[in-house]
């Protein structure tokens, strides 16, 4: 936590190094809240409490680290994507493929989920440095069109239309011990608890990413591009290492899904997955980080629900509840207490 | 090969009058609408069902179309898009994603998700006899129909009161608005025009694009080709932008089959990459 601006520098020079105020304050944003660790209890007691439920549980697990990886590029770093399904899809296929073809251990098939995604993002993130929003956009959604259109084609590799079908997994050992493992049961205990742990570990990990000068120079640069490049923050750097770690935990989360679900289809780079993690994401807020986590759940309750009722047209549900989120606003939504107050005091 | 030629121009043709509309909104309001295709299917619905369930003519479906599918996105405009306008681009993309999965429930729930056939008149079917050049009557009508629209559509930008007004409200909606301009009707009759001219390409391209419930979705990616690879300044620039990505797809179908929609998507790309802007948008960022 040392300098994080000149400005900060600037001010160290005046006080002892350690005691800025600017350094202060990025280290008090950075303290464990109450609800934060709340939260983090939470996960495991979830786990206990509601065996019966794990498969819901399992795939709200996983659409919230897909939303948090989203809330990455999106919340913090300001760029508006449509295709983060092709990341998601690429870890899922990447997983199947590799229990399938060489080994069936979940722990190292996740492994090469990630790193195949991540190398992904790499390739793909000097696209998005250039141009409008729209150009994003458009590139986005067509690295996922791209990516689509392969899966579909490549049949012989990824099965096409009817995905990728027969993937077995191996049970879950514990690396360094000896013992059986778990296997991955149809209840889906195994399951929900690996990708309980899988994300736990990302939101540390992220949260420490988002707290450290580099996610606070992402904020600087979301804000306002022109300035944080002129105050000496390397924009185009920045950009790329953030989409590639998102692009990882993107692909962590379609390999857990294919990996939990033994299947992979072209479903995973539908459309339809990039713009309902955006509605996930945005559900829950944008920029805090947990966003996802919240997001997902009221997505997937709400999902439960509606298709319970009407499971054909659940669609009409979903786009009526997005026009509605966005003419009320964003902020408002999550804020019950301004809905009838007047426009002024809200924006 | 000439055959190719052609049907690619139609098709691109029709792109152009499918995403002009678009072009307005998106690079002169500046606003992502990527419901677009959804008035579009609106004005291929209206056709098909005047046609096979009331038995109104096919020409006389393509004004009605037209009209319906205005009125449909002026009332939008007025009800649900104005307050859209002044928002962040993600607020506008939510937004419009919404709109695209209600229609397409909609249009499922009350139409059915079958494909819909189109009864051409017996004067637009077949091929005009000529040696070589296999050249359909429903593609020439097509071209033809298109290449007027294209032509009224640059006179009245740039040769009608009208259109200097939209121009300098787009430019600059403060000083237009002082000069006595009303800025908000000059929106709401372009948005509706518009929306307009997409639903009448949705009628004539009900028989070649094809037309069911998820159109507004499988055709999305293209009229947003059309304008962000056409850049959005002129008018010109998207029409080029439709005719090359129409004979692309149509000749890239044909030779190579295998790969699809992969060649469009990854020259789109790289065009991006090239002129973030558009192969004929100005520079400048707005």
């Amino acid at each position: 936590m040392t300098s994080a601006s000149p400005a900060a520098a600037a001010s160290a020079s005046a006080n002892a190094p350690s005691a800025s105020p600017a350094a202060l304050a990025l280290a008090r944003a950075a303290h464990w809240r109450w609800w934060e660790l709340a939260l983090f209890a939470a996960l495991p007691l979830s786990w206990l409490l509601l065996p019966s439920q794990s498969l819901l549980l399992n795939e709200i697990a996983i659409v919230a680290l897909f939303a948090v990886s989203l809330d990455l590029v999106l919340g913090y770093a300001g760029i508006v994507s449509l295709g983060h399904a092709a990341f998601f899809g690429f870890g899922a296929y990447s997983a199947a493929l590799f229990a399938k073809d060489v080994m069936p251990d979940p722990l190292v098939g996740l492994a090469v989920a990630v790193a195949a995604s991540a190398l992904l993002g790499l390739a793909t993130s000097v696209l998005i440095l250039r141009g409008s929003d729209l150009t994003r956009l458009m590139v986005t959604l067509g690295v996922a069109s791209i990516l689509y259109e392969l899966a579909n084609k490549l049949d012989w590799l990824t099965g096409g239309a009817d995905g990728l079908q027969g993937v077995v997994m191996g049970p879950l050992t514990i690396p360094g011990t000896s013992l059986a493992g778990f296997a991955f049961d149809l209840s889906g205990r195994t399951a929900y608890a690996y990708s309980l742990v899988v994300l736990a570990l990302v939101l540390v990990l992220a949260r420490r990413l988002v707290h450290s000068p580099f996610g606070v120079s992402l904020q600087a640069l979301r804000d306002n591009r022109l300035r944080a490049a002129s105050i000496g923050i390397s924009t185009s750097l920045r950009l790329v290492v953030v989409y590639t770690i998102a692009a990882a935990i993107a692909g962590a989360a379609g390999g857990l899904l294919a990996q939990t679900t033994g299947f992979a289809s072209l479903d995973v780079f539908d459309f339809h997955r990039s713009a309902e993690v955006l509605l996930v994401l945005v559900i829950g807020g944008t920029g805090y980080l947990y966003g996802g986590i919240f997001g997902a759940i009221v997505f997937k309750l709400l999902h439960d629900l509606i298709a319970a009722w009407t499971p054909q047209y659940w669609n009409f549900w979903l786009g009526l509840f997005l026009v509605v989120l966005v003419l009320v606003g964003r902020d408002r939504f999550v804020r019950p207490w301004t809905w009838f107050r007047s426009g002024r005091a809200a924006r | 090969m000439l055959t190719l030629l052609f049907d690619g121009v139609a098709y691109g043709m029709l792109l152009f009058v499918l995403a002009v509309g678009l072009a307005v909104t998106l690079g002169l309001m500046n606003f992502i609408n990527l419901a677009h295709g959804a008035f579009a299917m609106a004005g291929g619905y209206v056709t098909v069902l005047l046609m096979n369930r009331v038995g109104v003519p096919f020409l006389a479906c393509l004004p009605i179309a037209f009209v319906v599918t205005a009125l449909l996105g002026a009332v939008l405009e007025r009800t649900l898009y104005r307050p859209m306008y002044a928002r962040p681009h993600l607020d506008q993309v939510l937004f419009s994603i919404g709109l695209v999965f209600m229609a397409v429930t909609a249009v499922d729930y009350l139409v059915g998700s079958m494909q819909q056939n189109i009864n051409l008149p017996a004067w637009l079917q077949g091929r005009l006899p000529i040696e070589a050049v296999g050249i359909g009557k429903y593609r020439l009508f097509i071209i033809v129909t298109c290449a007027v629209l294209t032509v009224a559509l640059q006179w009245i930008l740039s040769r009608t009161r009208f259109g200097s007004r939209l121009r300098a409200s787009v430019d600059d909606p403060r000083v237009a608005g002082g000069l006595g301009l009303d800025v908000n009707r000059i929106f709401l009759a372009t948005f509706a025009v518009g929306s307009g001219l997409a639903g009448l390409g949705g009628a004539l391209g009900a028989e070649v694009l094809g037309l069911d419930p998820t159109f507004p979705l499988k055709f999305m990616i293209y009229f947003l080709i059309v304008v962000s690879v056409g850049g959005t300044t002129t008018i010109t620039g998207p029409l080029l932008a439709a005719l090359l990505l129409g004979i692309a797809d149509v000749a890239g179908k044909y030779y190579v089959p295998k790969l699809g929609a992969f060649i469009v998507y990854t020259v789109m790309i790289a065009i991006l990459l090239w002129r973030p802007q558009g192969l004929f948008g100005r520079v400048a960022a707005r």
